[in-house]
């Protein structure tokens, strides 16, 4: 303990040198600016800021990309929230509550919320980082695939039963996700599926594109179809930017529950941000008291999930740099990052090089400081673009679509893609059908299946392995009953309603 | 769910989502069932597919169940005539990128036809700013972020 203190504080005294702090803020601006545009997430921010650092020295490089991931991260929640085009999966929650919110007059409270809980989760996190990085991984280390194939059931059930109102269109919209997720090379054979020939496909349905097409195009083409009825109209921020003591009351809470349920989380090698925040999200659902306002733009679901994305973001930063294993697209990079100085994030790097190590979990905490104090007072800035006319903004919003598909691959196809996506998403809105379940049937399908097949490859074949830890009986037993809940207690409300 | 809505006719929005399920779960099915693959411990590339062409097929009976039973939810009577300029607009789109007009003009296509969708009139107004907008994006992209946009003649000139 004593050593991790002093080591913490060696990195702070590399991290608030004049040119570290530099490099930091010149990461956190160039990171919002780029992760506020539409379609951007802070996966691609950071790949497309990565050539940016080539020149630094590795320390100021890492440094200046902690700035460039939390910035990203601020400016993808800012663009979910007032236009509802998340630039990654893991704030889609926060366009579900945080749009919502922005649509009834309250993008300024949900702004404020979403960068306050970052701010206090990323604090959180990146304590439990420097404190419990061994134990934890030690934990996660012990899992095997089949625990890790049942967490992600777990994942796909509270995913497609907690969200909308029904439990048939939430599998639906599950399994055409898993059914996008199939498309392209099998990673454990080679073996093409469901590609036609077509090359494009070859590499699997870009989550960008899918994301991008099912929310912003297919919001732009409902709203478009929904024109004259004049009632889902971009409504001007009315009143204050700021929370009120009401929306402090209702935050506090789901950000420290969603820091404690994104960070070890994240720091499990389990897929990156999404299931903390769905989780966060089913859990402020649960615990509200104010159930109905949930889909309708509660501000427990623009925090809780928030906090979770960004405490689960610097938990990926536990597997990558304590056993060089990235788990999600940010830590993938990011560790092509580390590479490009010859450096292997592991064990051996905390001996090694304890000042980069240290440095970039110093300057973390620096990064998200320097957001908070930034990032708070440009709210009104952000909120602005809501004065956009709408034909404006929603062309806007498409040309942006298309430059981010085109920026992913330049190529008709993918953007042949975007419009079918597009499509699709505006029949699902216009029919009730949730959204998320397909994004993270398309994030999770593949990796599930490649834990169940490791899982029975390891065992020959023998599909009791399945249930061979108590971990993963667990976790199959939670999966059970939360498909099985909703069911039974709808039977029982309509034999109570046949009663009456 | 209310009993009194109920007609006896069939829910066509739920038809045709059940309908289409099952076209996709038959066009699984068959892609799995074209794969020669050699045998691999525990299960291979054509389990996982089956298993999802299974759902899909489940799924798209529940549909056609719920098709002659509750139906899907009434949507509100829908703005073709925006639709359609809002699909023609990405139609163009894609089609300026596919025979090398470039991104610039795709976008201004993209952003004066989106804009109509809108309610907007003034085309060349829109034409123009949709323009400005794309080589913004290009400038931006190519010069400062060194990333690859589709090239056309516009393009050309930077």
């Amino acid at each position: 303990m004593i050593e991790t203190f002093a080591a913490l504080s060696q990195g702070f005294l590399i991290a608030l040198t004049p040119a570290n702090l530099l490099f930091a803020l010149v990461g956190v601006l160039l990171g919002t600016a780029v992760g506020v545009l539409p379609g951007i997430g802070p996966a691609l921010t950071v790949a497309l800021l990565l050539p940016v650092t080539f020149k630094l020295d590795p320390a100021g490089s890492l440094i200046m990309f902690a700035g460039i991931y939390y910035g990203g991260m601020y400016g993808g929640s800012t663009t979910s929230i007032l236009i509802n085009a998340p630039g990654e999966s893991a704030s889609m929650i926060t366009a579900l509550e945080g749009n919502r919110m922005a649509k009834a007059g309250r993008g300024g409270p949900a702004l404020a919320t979403a960068a306050i809980g970052s701010f206090v989760a990323g604090t959180i996190a990146t304590v439990g980082l420097a404190l419990f990085a061994p134990q934890l991984v030690e934990v996660a280390i012990g899992f095997g695939p089949a625990d890790y194939f049942a967490l992600m059931v777990l994942a796909f059930v509270t995913v497609s039963a907690t969200f909308g109102a029904s439990p048939l269109r939430g599998m639906t919209s599950l399994f055409l996700g898993l059914f996008l997720g199939l498309v392209g090379i099998d990673s454990l054979t080679g073996q093409t599926r469901l590609t036609f020939g077509v090359p494009e496909l070859v590499d699997g349905i870009e989550i960008t594109t899918l994301a991008v097409g099912l929310f912003a195009v297919g919001e732009a083409l409902h709203v478009a179809s929904r024109r004259l009825h004049a009632t889902d109209e971009l409504v001007p921020v009315r009143g204050s930017l700021w929370m009120s003591r009401e929306d402090w009351r209702r935050s506090w809470k789901p950000w420290l529950r969603g820091s404690l349920l994104g960070f070890p989380i994240g720091a499990l090698p389990a897929g990156g941000a999404e299931i903390p925040t769905f989780l966060s999200y089913a859990v402020e659902r649960r615990l509200t008291k104010h159930p109905d306002q949930f889909g309708q733009g509660a501000i427990e679901g623009v925090a809780g999930p928030e906090a979770a994305n960004n405490a689960s973001a610097a938990g990926t930063l536990m597997p990558l740099l304590t056993l060089g294993l990235p788990t999600s697209a940010t830590a993938a990079i990011m560790l092509a990052g580390f590479q490009q100085y010859g450096l292997n994030p592991g064990p051996l790097l905390f001996v090694e090089r304890p000042d980069l190590v240290w440095g970039l979990i110093a300057s973390l905490f620096v990064a998200n400081a320097m957001l908070l104090v930034l990032n708070l007072p440009l709210v009104g800035l952000w909120v602005r673009m809501l004065a956009i006319p709408q034909p404006w903004l929603y062309a806007g919003i498409l040309v942006f679509s298309a430059m981010g598909t085109v920026a992913t691959n330049p190529s008709p196809v993918e953007l042949a893609m975007l419009l079918v996506f597009g499509l699709l998403g505006f029949g699902m809105r216009r029919f009730d059908y949730p959204i998320a379940p397909m994004i993270v049937g398309l994030i999770l399908g593949p990796l599930a299946e490649a834990q169940l097949r490791r899982a029975l490859a390891m065992s020959l074949g023998d599909p009791t392995v399945l249930v061979g830890s108590p971990v993963a009986v667990v976790l199959l037993a939670l999966a059970a009953v939360a498909l099985l809940a909703p069911l039974l207690f709808r039977g029982l409300a309509r034999f109570q309603a046949a009663e009456d | 769910m209310m009993p009194s809505n109920r007609t006896p006719r069939v829910d066509v929005a739920a038809l045709a989502v059940g309908l289409g399920l099952l076209a996709a779960s038959a066009m699984l099915f068959l892609d799995t069932a074209g794969m020669t693959v050699t045998a691999v411990y525990g299960i291979g590339p054509k389990a996982m597919p089956y298993a999802v062409g299974g759902g899909l097929a489940l799924l798209g009976l529940l549909h056609l169940l719920a098709a002659v039973r509750d139906g899907l939810p009434r949507p509100d009577p829908m703005d073709a005539a925006s639709v359609a300029w809002m699909i023609s607009g990405l139609a163009g789109l894609i089609a300026c990128v596919a025979f090398g007009f470039g991104f610039i003009l795709a976008a201004a296509v993209a952003f004066t036809a989106t804009a109509r969708a809108f309610g907007r009139r003034a085309l060349l107004a829109d034409g123009a700013l949709g323009l400005g907008m794309g080589l913004g994006i290009y400038l931006i992209f190519t010069k400062l972020l060194t990333l690859t946009l589709p090239q056309g003649p516009l393009e050309r000139l930077f």
